[in-house]
């Protein structure tokens, strides 16, 4: 019959070793592609990565999500069909051959086996089986003792040791099975059928949760989840999002959780030391609310639900700014408030923008040492590193250099094109090379880092100055004014003509003016263009010197204008002027209109938490410990038998012993028992 | 035969065979609980004094179970204890008191470890090619030595750490640094056990090998990178799960790395290599299925626990994080290796080769996992 035979063929091969193996090597491979490529990224990301044609291919294999693609619990399934049927297969054949003592062994199979021997005894058949069994019972043997042959008075001693070594087989098989099968009650079949039927929908738009409609929605009696929501202090949830696919879904909570603060804690080098959540529980059904602190590695458990502490990010931060309009010719700033996670709309000129504020840091613990290029200190040759590592206490390594940056808030402008570029500013004051300095970097995309603009600070600390200075700077009805100021104190003391003098005067006009167009690309522009390469070096020194003479004195006037008194001429200043410069060249490249100082700030943080249900937790760790248990009964109990049989007629005894893994450490000991019953057996 | 030797002995109740030293040894542990418990008793809760006793009792064990275990402990609780004495509670003194500057600051200590191990490699290696049991049995003494360094290494930086700040001691396991001192340490050790039970030094030229690679790892990451230094632990590690999982893990790597260099001495003999030189094949194959045994037991137990601390600190047992994938990709590896050898009965070059391979594996599983793939497991990164 045909189809008997097929069903018995399916049933040998999914019983199989073989096939089990082979599934095993299919899974790990499977895995493989898991860990290499990204799992569960957003599907944009993936498009961007491999082009239209891998992605709907990748898509259609699964691939973004491996683990729960279809083939792969096709796999695991066919894993724990194959591994059960090896265990109901295998397992009464196991118990029986545990128990046995295979007392019926006969004299001629024993005489084929690798590991027998014979000796003769002078000593009465009842002394002998005496013996014997209290040998065996003393080396940890159970035994037990039948007549053998048809003559009669034979006698079979037969005894087992290790039995427990093939409970190690059961164990360790019905444990891969129990853990599957704990995995697939976590996998939450139950969901994955009902969505398969279309009785659930992945909801895929980016709308408030309230209006998620009940075909994403899962009950709080749904047996099995895991998802994600961020609180903001002071705020709470009743829900939480599972990532599915390219979705969501919404699985309501028998309780609410309320956020009263996240808080880190850090230690005295600024790494962070802990990361803490007080929320306020309060259940849903009766009313009844309590108190509690969620930490990493400590979870909070509740009706069944486990609320974890995953992540943290800005909740919405109040950032008071002073807003310094890059365009306008002096100097002047607005005050305005924003808060993190909204956008304000602005227009400079006739382009509306936006500002959109993404972030917010209270600290930035950074390696001082390393800053610029990021590289790892480069070592000073072997020896001195060898003698250096000697006697120096690890504990003081790797941390001197960390330093505090303060707090720091991004942005992005986003024009009216949807264009956006990235800024990172800091609230205070950076040493750079013992000179201090605001810092605001911008970037155009995400992959690239910012690059800084450093906006000096005056005498009374403060951004004014500078920005007063580029008010000039940019302003073409001062630079005459500057010009004579310039030549009235570069050309002191000598006698100079006044055509020379006015000569001296439109040149610092001409230069100001190509460097208010452009900064020192403007200045390069016009060397290029208009003088001979030969004498371009020497005309470029000259210029740079013009003006930063010029710029000295538009400072001077500047501080004039604002009723300060004229600075010195001590080094402090000209540095000021020159890294003023700069930073009025950088501005060109700024891409903003506007200049952000924070100056005040409320920080709001939000808590990431995720939420599991898993009741397969305790099937899980149930065939854990079977599977430990198994793994060391099967390495670790050897299994052997000894035959002795007892001729009284003959004075001859016959002794075989049998292993079911021959190892070397069987060798030995069949070598040790021969020894020793031989020398039993002498009397 | 020599492989009878250790297998003379009687098993019989663990006392029987007991020795004046072992007394000795079970008093000094007593005697230290005590110590302990006179001194901290009143601070310690039902968890600290259940540790510290399940703590002596499996020393104890391990002592009478594997003798030399004694005088290593012993050796090692005495130098600590020296080293944290010479310390008073200050850091600084590391740098000024001669014995903690040059030999037993916990990083003079491991600077020993590492040069004991690279020595020790290199007189194992003299002591096979040159036939020379006395050459050999300096190599061992070398191992002993490095294991000793090493763990006083580890037990002073566990110290250290808490004089930086209390909060930021910590149990030296967390970086990168600290479990590849570990792995040389559990690697050695296993391979010694194994030299005395198979009386043959040998062996130690390969597996010594693998121990001296990790010893140049460290070194790099020493010098180079100036990685050294004890850091405090991310809110993520801060768990007793730690002290669990990451020994265990180790015992599984280490294990596996000796089982692969076994092989490789296996390969070799089996063309004919060293082959005069080396343990009969019976005897490699012996140890390599031992060592992959004992690997797989632990590093069983050591993905049981780490699932059972992923389940605390990610919410969820298992995530399908790579580290955690890999991890299932060696333990299924060495399931099918042992299926193969066991089950089928299958012996000889492939399976060596196999043991070799699966070192890859495990090295990727190990650092590659960290230095090419990202996930919630990124601790100790490159």
């Amino acid at each position: 019959m045909p189809a008997l035979s097929f069903k018995k063929s399916l049933y040998e091969l999914l019983s199989s070793m073989r096939f089990a193996i082979s599934l095993l090597t299919v899974l790990a491979i499977a895995s493989v592609i898991g860990t290499v490529l990204k799992q569960n990224e957003p599907y944009p990301n993936y498009a961007i990565e491999f082009g239209q044609f891998w992605f709907s291919m990748f898509h259609t294999l699964g691939l973004f999500d491996v683990y729960h693609s279809a083939w792969f619990l096709v796999i695991l399934c066919f894993l724990v069909v194959s591994t059960s049927l090896c265990v109901l297969r295998n397992t009464p054949l196991m118990l029986r051959e545990m128990r046995s003592f295979r007392e019926h062994a006969q004299e001629n199979s024993l005489r084929h086996f690798a590991h027998q021997a014979e000796f003769e005894s002078p000593l009465p058949g009842p002394d002998l089986v005496e013996r014997l069994t209290g040998y065996l019972s003393g080396h940890g043997f159970r035994s037990r003792v039948a007549q053998a042959g048809e003559n009669g008075g034979d006698v079979l001693v037969a005894a087992k040791a290790g039995s427990y070594h093939r409970l190690g087989y059961v164990l360790t098989h019905t444990a891969i099975v129990v853990i599957c099968i704990g995995g697939l009650i976590d996998g939450n079949v139950p969901l994955k059928i009902e969505q398969l039927l279309g009785y659930k929908k992945i909801e895929t738009r980016d709308i408030p949760e309230n209006q998620v409609p009940p075909v994403s929605r899962l009950s709080p009696a749904n047996p099995s989840f895991r998802g994600n929501v961020t609180i903001p202090e002071g705020s709470s949830a009743d829900v939480v999002f599972l990532n599915v696919g390219p979705g969501y879904l919404v699985q309501d909570l028998p309780f609410t959780i309320m956020l009263k603060r996240f808080h880190i804690e850090h230690y005295p080098s600024g790494q962070p030391k802990s990361f803490a959540s007080d929320v306020v529980v309060t259940d849903r059904a009766t009313g009844r609310s309590f108190d509690h602190t969620i930490t990493v590695n400590h979870p909070l458990v509740y009706k069944g639900v486990a609320i974890y502490q995953a992540s943290f990010e800005d909740g919405g931060s109040k950032l008071t700014l002073d807003a310094w309009n890059l365009f306008a010719p002096t100097a002047k700033f607005d005050e305005i408030h924003a808060r993190v996670n909204q956008s304000l709309q602005f227009s400079s000129g006739r382009n509306p923008s936006t500002m959109e504020f993404t972030d917010f840091r209270a600290l930035n613990i950074e390696n001082a040492g390393n800053e610029g290029n990021g590289e790892p200190q480069k070592s000073r040759g072997l020896l001195s590193d060898a003698m250096g590592v000697f006697g120096t206490n690890a504990a003081d390594v790797g941390n001197e250099n960390l330093r505090d940056l303060g707090p720091s808030f991004q942005y992005k402008i986003r024009d009216a094109q949807g264009q956006a570029t990235e800024y990172n500013n800091y609230m205070l004051p950076i040493e750079v090379a013992h000179r201090w300095y605001l810092m605001s970097g911008m970037r155009g995309s995400p992959a690239e880092p910012f690059r800084y603009v450093r906006f000096p600070l005056d005498a009374n600390s403060r951004i004014d100055g500078f920005m007063r200075l580029r008010g000039l700077l940019l302003d073409k009805t001062a630079y005459p004014e500057i010009a004579r100021r310039f030549a009235d104190t570069a050309l002191v003391g000598g006698a100079v003509s006044q055509t020379l003098r006015q000569k001296f005067m439109d040149s610092t006009v001409k230069v100001l003016q190509m460097f208010g167009s452009l900064g020192y690309e403007g200045v390069a522009r016009f060397i290029t263009q208009s003088v001979p390469q030969a004498e371009q070096k020497k005309v470029a020194d000259t210029y740079l010197r013009i003006l930063e003479g010029a710029a000295f004195q538009a400072y001077q006037l500047s501080r004039e204008q604002a009723g300060e008194p004229p600075l010195k001429e001590d080094g402090n200043g000209e540095q000021f002027v020159r890294d003023s410069l700069n930073a009025v060249n950088d501005l060109f490249f700024y891409g903003a209109p506007v200049y952000l100082q924070l100056t005040r700030y409320d920080q709001i943080r939000a808590s990431g938490l995720q939420l599991t249900r898993s009741p397969g937790k305790y099937v899980v760790y149930g065939g854990s410990a079977l599977l430990v248990l198994g793994v060391f009964a099967m390495f670790y109990i050897r299994e052997r038998r000894i035959w002795c049989l007892v001729k009284p007629q003959t004075g001859r005894v016959l002794f075989a012993m049998s292993a079911n893994r021959k190892t070397l450490d069987f060798e030995r000991e069949f070598d040790i028992h021969k020894q020793r019953i031989a020398e039993l057996m002498k009397g | 035969m020599e492989l009878t030797q250790s297998s003379g002995r009687e098993r019989g109740p663990i006392m029987k065979g007991f020795h004046w030293f072992d007394w000795v040894y079970a008093a000094l542990l007593v005697g230290g609980v005590a110590y302990v418990f006179r001194l901290y008793g009143g601070t310690m809760d039902g968890y600290e004094k259940g540790i510290l006793l399940l703590a002596a009792s499996s020393f104890a064990g391990l002592g009478w179970y594997w003798k030399p275990v004694r005088v290593l402990l012993l050796a090692v609780a005495g130098l600590s204890l020296l080293s944290i004495d010479l310390y008073h509670g200050q850091l600084a003194r590391a740098e000024q008191v001669f014995w903690l500057k040059y030999l037993i600051s916990s990083q003079s200590a491991i600077m020993w470890m590492s040069t004991l191990f690279v020595m020790a490699t290199v007189a194992y290696w003299i002591g096979l090619l040159a036939r020379s049991e006395f050459v050999g049995k300096v190599a061992s003494a070398m191992t002993w030595s490095a294991a000793t360094m090493g763990l006083v290494g580890m037990m002073v930086r566990w110290y250290e750490s808490y004089l930086i700040s209390p909060d930021v001691g910590h149990i030296p396991l967390s970086s990168l640094y600290e479990v590849f001192i570990v792995f040389c340490i559990i690697t050695a050790l296993l391979y010694l056990f194994y030299e005395q039970r198979y009386q043959s030094r040998q062996l130690g030229a390969f597996v010594l090998l693998v121990v001296s690679a990790a010893v140049g790892f460290l070194l790099w990451y020493t010098f180079d990178r100036h990685a050294y230094g004890i850091q405090p632990l991310v809110p993520a590690l801060q768990s007793y799960w730690m002290k669990l999982h990451v020994p265990a893990n180790f015992i599984g790597y280490g294990a596996f790395s000796m089982a692969a260099m076994v092989g490789v001495a296996y390969l070799l003999a089996s063309k004919g290599v060293l082959a005069s030189r080396l343990p009969p094949l019976e005897v490699l194959d012996d140890v390599m299925y031992k060592a992959i045994a004992i690997g797989f037991a632990f590093f069983t137990i050591a993905t049981i626990l780490g699932a059972m601390w992923a389940a605390e600190a990610w919410g969820g047992y298992w995530s399908w994080d790579p580290k955690e994938t890999w991890a299932l990709i060696v333990w299924l590896n060495y399931a099918a290796w042992l299926h193969i050898r066991l089950v089928k009965g299958l012996r000889g070059p492939m399976l060596a080769w196999w043991a070799v391979v699966g070192l890859f594996v495990t090295a990727f599983a190990f650092l590659g996992v960290n230095m090419f793939l990202s996930g919630l497991h990124s601790y100790g990164s490159l």
